[in-house]
């Protein structure tokens, strides 16, 4: 059996084990609920190690599944692609997918959803493992738009409460907006470079490197430049990139587990993943690149502002998140895919630590999730309390664990980028590890360390989430915070492990050796940050020894100092400043206005906009005036010809004469 | 087997069995003529069968042809044959017959039989409107399609069904008025009513632009297009479940059908020349009935206007005059045949139970129905075009196509991803989602297995043509590609 027959059976694994949970939830147990899943999703994982290590041997499996459509000499193919790229993705996906399926099983243990839950999640692995393992435009879309499908449903899991039904809609639809412009870019592919194969249409790009279309009449643009932004459109979608990141902030009202793995780990990195398949598209237009990378240093920074002022622990997170796609942006945008990739791996791996972390802190509140009610936890909380800590290490970037080597790569490869936008880019993320840092580990002193508060707070109206039920709203007033089940803290440890080790190991061989030789293509001549990136890299130790006198573990370091200081020391500081400074408070607790302004204008205009169009369009004019103002003329001419019903002989005999002398002379002529 | 009529078959069993059901009489009998009824659709399904298996793929043209003298004197043939456009939609009119039969089953107690014979009748006539080959007999079974239409609106419809059947009598009337002067334009000019003859026939542009403007009324309000598409949302919200599913799963395709099979090959170079003008209405109905859309009231004015909007595609597919809209435009005749259907039962199904359609008496249903629930959502998506429902296939390639005419055709077009998402699930959210709304929402009772067997037999197909809709293109490849040939040949008479 060769490993080419296994591909198939990697994502269609877990799509039985959802089919089945799914569609005989009711009929199973709880147990078989969970363990179907897991069994599918494990075995996934296996085959995706076993793939893996026939990847680095340098195998290289692109071929067709079947023939989904043909027309006009276009064929469209389900098909995979399986190189190091993949293979790298389809191991990140389906452990982190494993490692939030047993920890689903803590969260979850008391919703009535539990068979359900488990069918959706399953259901996001094979989607998710359909685009990451596609070999054309066409299945990418699939697997793009299958994943936004699970999203919504996961994120309006609870689909009684107002909060999750609103965000689920919103996700999707700020999702679509962007894949409106993906699919306008696949279409550009199809059209221009032929195929939606990726080998096809890559190879047929540098030909069009210097082509120019004219969308609007006396303006031309690149026609690479109009492709790749467009392309880029979708992936600012769904990788939450400013404007289109609405939605991320929203989506936690969805389950903590989904939380973790949807829009931390693997969902929202495929954008990142899609513009590093790209990467021989995104080579031939540099304006492209400088819009990716100004549009990725924007997130970055100013979305990690938001984390500062948000009380709800996970929004914290999904700030971290959504700052931390920036950065993978970045690197993209500077032509570091490879960097970028590397990020994505080991963000994947401490975010999904974090995330469920956070879960973990939740369930041990009994599902409260305001920071300003927690304190102190590490007492009661070890496992979690430790995990956490090395999540948070790894996110701001402490020398020698995984964050460390992929971050400060980004800022390295953005220091020596030339193309427009990589000034500001470079002040962007240098200034996002200090507020990376900053949030972070105010975050971890809040929760962790400090007075326990949930004493007083039990009294309190809390803002809790993730509520089962009706009988869940915090602490008590005599419960004490306790350490979640094996099945929530085994995930921890084994996530936290890849946390530190992953980038140590793998930096090397990843970034600055061959390992994406022939999947990445950089042209090196127009941008060399990696070139230069390389040069100055001197194994990974000589790189951590190196970055403890650097300029980006100052700004952290300060950054968890000033966090102790103002939160742990001195909590009077930030009051004073928040009452200070209460316009830019006032700015950041609106989120910049982008919700506002989408509900406002955009919702609402369209909402006026239907609403016009109907009552004047539609009833006033085509019906009140064209379908009942033509009975009304019908009824006029009725009446007029009514006159003509004279019942005088000689008038009859007339019109016949005028009838006849007319019809004479129309068909003498023809 | 061959030796069979079988399109003659497929026309005329549901006629008969239809007939023989009227003879059931009063409601008395109501149970032997829903019986009937059920082994008259399936007998008219299983003849149908044989045009999908014995179909020559590789062959544009006619087959199944059938022909006999009818009335000497004009040259009137009895005159039937079927290509590959014409047999997909002949297979959904048979298919969606057993379903309306199987939905109306215990929810119609009035008049039983006469209801299931106007749906068995309906598809008889339908078919021979796909199947037609002499310009009179497709008249007499475009016109005659009306009667029973009007009759399910008139008998088993609404509160204000009276309006809704003479608006929808009267626009759809005079449409075909103008097709039949135009027929008889096409006689006078060839002495054949035979319409392989007219595609041959050379005529001047501007007899050709005339005869278009004729075509183009009587089928644009049928598919329909704006501006005359205000009929549409009031005949469905007054019809009863099984009259909508019907409307809108095959009565509109008539009229998009009709545009292949006339409009389009009689008068190509009017059809090149009009392109622009139908591409924008197309485009309206596309953008500016998705937004009006967006803010009804009432599920089925919704459903009603979402189906406009995805009937833009067809019409703008048409136009494109490449094979990827051409044949996207099939696909979404097809799929939008089986998701309408599959919209407006669901819409029947909450009607059964509350007897309200305003979305405001709704909220938090899937606390009570969650097997429902989980339908809708799927043809919800389906309705939103997500990949892997037929929903997204046709109008995947419609886009594609129109990117190659033109950017902004495609920018227009894909719009529909965003906005065909809100408006179908907005409504999914405060229908469905949330606390339960009232007493009533509370006490509604999941669907049972009749209604799991249709819905559950839709949602296999638009899942499986949206995994697999080759079946559906390879079909109409031949017919698509000669069609194509066929109008990027002038038949401008030679100065």
């Amino acid at each position: 059996m060769t490993v080419q027959s296994l591909y198939i059976w990697i994502p269609l694994l877990p799509l039985f084990a959802a089919a089945v949970v799914g569609l005989f939830g009711r009929k199973l147990s709880r147990a078989s609920a969970h363990w179907l899943t897991i069994l599918g999703v494990a075995a996934a994982f296996a085959l995706s190690v076993c793939v893996f290590m026939d990847a680095l041997q340098g195998n290289v499996f692109n071929g067709a599944v079947y023939t989904w459509l043909t027309s006009g000499g276009n064929s469209f193919e389900v098909g995979f692609l399986v190189d190091r790229l993949t293979a790298t993705m389809m191991v990140v996906v389906t452990f982190v997918s494993l490692m939030v399926h047993i920890y689903t099983i803590g969260y979850m243990a008391e919703d009535p959803g539990y068979s359900r839950f488990f069918s959706y999640i399953s259901l996001f692995t094979f989607s998710m493992l359909m685009l990451v393992m596609s070999n054309n435009f066409m299945q990418l879309f699939f697997g793009w738009e299958a994943v936004g499908l699970v999203s919504y449903l996961l994120i309006g899991f609870w689909f009684k409460r107002p909060t999750a039904v609103y965000a689920n809609l919103k996700a999707f639809l700020v999702n679509r907006v962007g894949d409106f412009g993906f699919l306008l870019g696949i279409g550009m592919v199809l059209y221009y470079l032929g195929s939606l194969d990726y080998a096809t249409a890559f190879s047929a790009a540098p030909q069009f490197a210097n082509t120019q279309v004219e969308l609007i009449p006396g303006h031309s643009w690149s026609l690479m430049t109009v492709i790749c932004i467009l392309l880029f459109i979708g992936a600012m979608g769904k990788s939450a990139q400013v404007p289109l990141h609405v939605w991320l902030p929203d989506s936690m009202e969805g389950p903590t587990p989904i939380s973790a793995l949807i829009h931390a780990a693997t969902m929202v990195t495929a954008g990142i993943f899609m513009v590093a398949r790209m990467s021989p598209l995104y080579e031939l237009s540099t304006t492209a690149l400088s819009f990716v990378l100004v549009i990725g240093a924007i997130t970055a920074l100013f979305m990690g502002f938001l984390g500062i002022i948000q009380h709800d622990i996970k929004r914290v997170v999904a700030y971290s998140t959504l700052s931390q796609l920036g950065y993978m942006t970045v690197a993209l945008g500077v032509s570091a895919y490879s960097v970028a990739i590397f990020h994505l791996m080991t963000h994947a791996f401490f975010k999904a630590l974090l995330f469920l972390g956070a879960g973990s802190v939740i369930m041990g509140m009994h599902h409260d999730q305001d920071m300003r009610n927690m304190g102190g936890l590490r007492k009661y909380m070890p496992v979690t309390w430790i995990t956490s800590l090395i999540g948070s290490l790894a996110l701001i970037g402490t020398p020698l664990f995984s964050g460390f080597y992929s971050k400060d790569s980004i800022i390295e490869a953005v220091s020596f980028s030339h193309i427009p936008g990589s000034g500001f880019a470079y002040f962007a993320v240098l200034a996002g590890v200090f507020v990376t840092a900053f949030y972070s580990f105010r975050m971890y002193f809040l929760v962790f360390h400090g007075k326990e508060k949930w004493m007083q707070a039990a009294e309190h109206d809390h803002h809790h989430d993730d509520a089962h039920d009706e009988h869940h709203h915090g602490l008590g007033p005599h419960d004490k915070p306790h350490e979640s089940p094996w099945v929530v803290t085994v995930p921890l440890v084994l996530l936290a492990i890849p946390s530190v080790m992953i980038g140590y190991v793998v930096i090397d061989p990843m970034v600055f050796g061959d390992y994406f030789k022939g999947v990445i293509h950089i042209d090196y001549a127009q941008h060399g940050a990696m070139h230069e990136l390389a040069h100055h890299f001197h194994g990974a130790w000589a790189m951590a020894v190196h970055g403890l006198t650097s300029l980006p573990f100052i700004l952290a370091a300060s950054g968890v100092v000033l966090a102790w200081f103002f939160y742990m020391k001195r909590p009077d500081i930030p009051a004073a400043i928040q009452a200070r400074c209460g316009l830019i408070y006032r700015i950041l607790d609106n989120k910049y206005g982008f919700d506002s302004f989408n509900e406002k204008f955009l919702a609402g205009g369209s909402r006026l906009l239907g609403s016009k169009l109907w009552q004047i369009g539609d009833v006033k004019l085509i019906d009140g005036l064209l379908v009942n103002g033509s009975a009304r003329l019908v009824g006029l001419v009725a009446g007029l010809a009514r006159r003509l019903q004279t019942g005088l002989v000689y008038h009859y005999a007339f019109a016949m004469i005028i009838g006849a002398f007319l019809l004479l002379t129309v068909f003498m002529k023809i | 087997m061959n030796d069979l009529p079988i399109l003659s078959l497929s026309i005329w069993v549901p006629i008969v069995a239809g007939i023989l059901v009227l003879c059931t009489g009063s409601d008395k009998n109501a149970s032997s003529a829903r019986w009937l009824a059920l082994l008259g659709s399936i007998a008219g399904f299983a003849v149908t069968v044989p045009l999908y298996l014995g179909f020559d793929m590789q062959y544009g043209g006619f087959q199944f042809v059938e022909r006999l003298t009818w009335i000497p004197a004009f040259n009137i043939d009895y005159h039937l044959g079927v290509d590959g456009i014409a047999v997909p939609l002949i297979l959904l009119t048979s298919f969606t017959t057993v379903i309306v039969v199987i939905a109306g089953w215990e929810v119609i107690q009035k008049r039983v039989a006469q209801y299931m014979a106007s749906f068995l009748i309906m598809s008889g006539i339908m078919i021979g409107v796909f199947a037609a080959l002499d310009a009179i007999l497709y008249y007499i079974f475009w016109e005659a399609m009306l009667i029973p239409m009007f009759l399910v609106i008139g008998v088993w419809g609404g509160p204000n069904r009276v309006y809704a059947t003479i608006k929808f009598f009267l626009y759809t009337l005079l449409g075909s008025l103008l097709m039949l002067v135009a027929f008889i334009y096409l006689y006078h000019q060839s002495g054949t009513f035979e319409i392989a003859e007219y595609y041959r026939m050379p005529l001047a542009l501007n007899v050709q632009i005339w005869i278009f403007i004729a075509f183009f009324l009587a089928f644009a309000v049928k598919i329909p297009m704006w501006p005359v598409h205000t009929w549409l949302p009031d005949a469905h919200v007054e019809a009863p479940t099984g009259g909508s599913v019907v409307l809108a799963a095959i009565a509109l395709k008539l009229g998009g059908y009709s545009f292949l099979r006339f409009a389009m090959p009689i008068t190509p170079d009017a059809a090149h020349y009009l392109s622009g003008f139908m591409i924008t209405l197309s485009l309206i109905a596309v953008v500016y009935i998705a937004l009006v859309a967006l803010v009804q009231k009432d599920m089925k004015k919704l459903i009603a206007y979402s189906s406009i909007s995805h009937m833009g595609f067809v019409t703008l597919g048409f136009f494109l005059f490449n094979p990827l809209g051409m044949e996207g435009a099939m696909v979404q005749m097809i799929s939008h045949g089986f998701i309408s259907s599959a919209m407006f039962l669901c819409v029947g199904v909450l009607y059964d139970r509350m007897h309200s359609r305003q979305i405001a008496d709704y909220g938090g249903v899937a606390n009570s129905m969650p097997i429902f629930t989980a339908f809708v959502v799927l043809f919800a998506m389906a309705n939103s075009g997500l990949p892997g429902t037929s929903g997204f296939v046709g109008e995947f390639m419609v886009i594609l196509g129109s990117i190659q005419v033109n950017f902004w055709y495609a920018f227009l077009a894909a719009t529909t991803l965003i906005t065909g998402a809100a408006y179908t699930l907005w409504m999914i959210k405060r229908v469905y989602y949330g606390e339960v709304a009232n007493p009533q929402v509370a006490a509604l009772k999941d669907i049972n297995r009749r209604e799991f067997f249709i819905l559950g037999l839709l949602a296999i197909l638009v899942l499986g043509f949206g995994i697999y809709p080759q079946p559906i293109t390879e079909m109409t490849h031949a017919t698509v590609n000669q069609l194509l040939d066929h109008l990027a040949l002038s038949k401008l008479p030679p100065l």
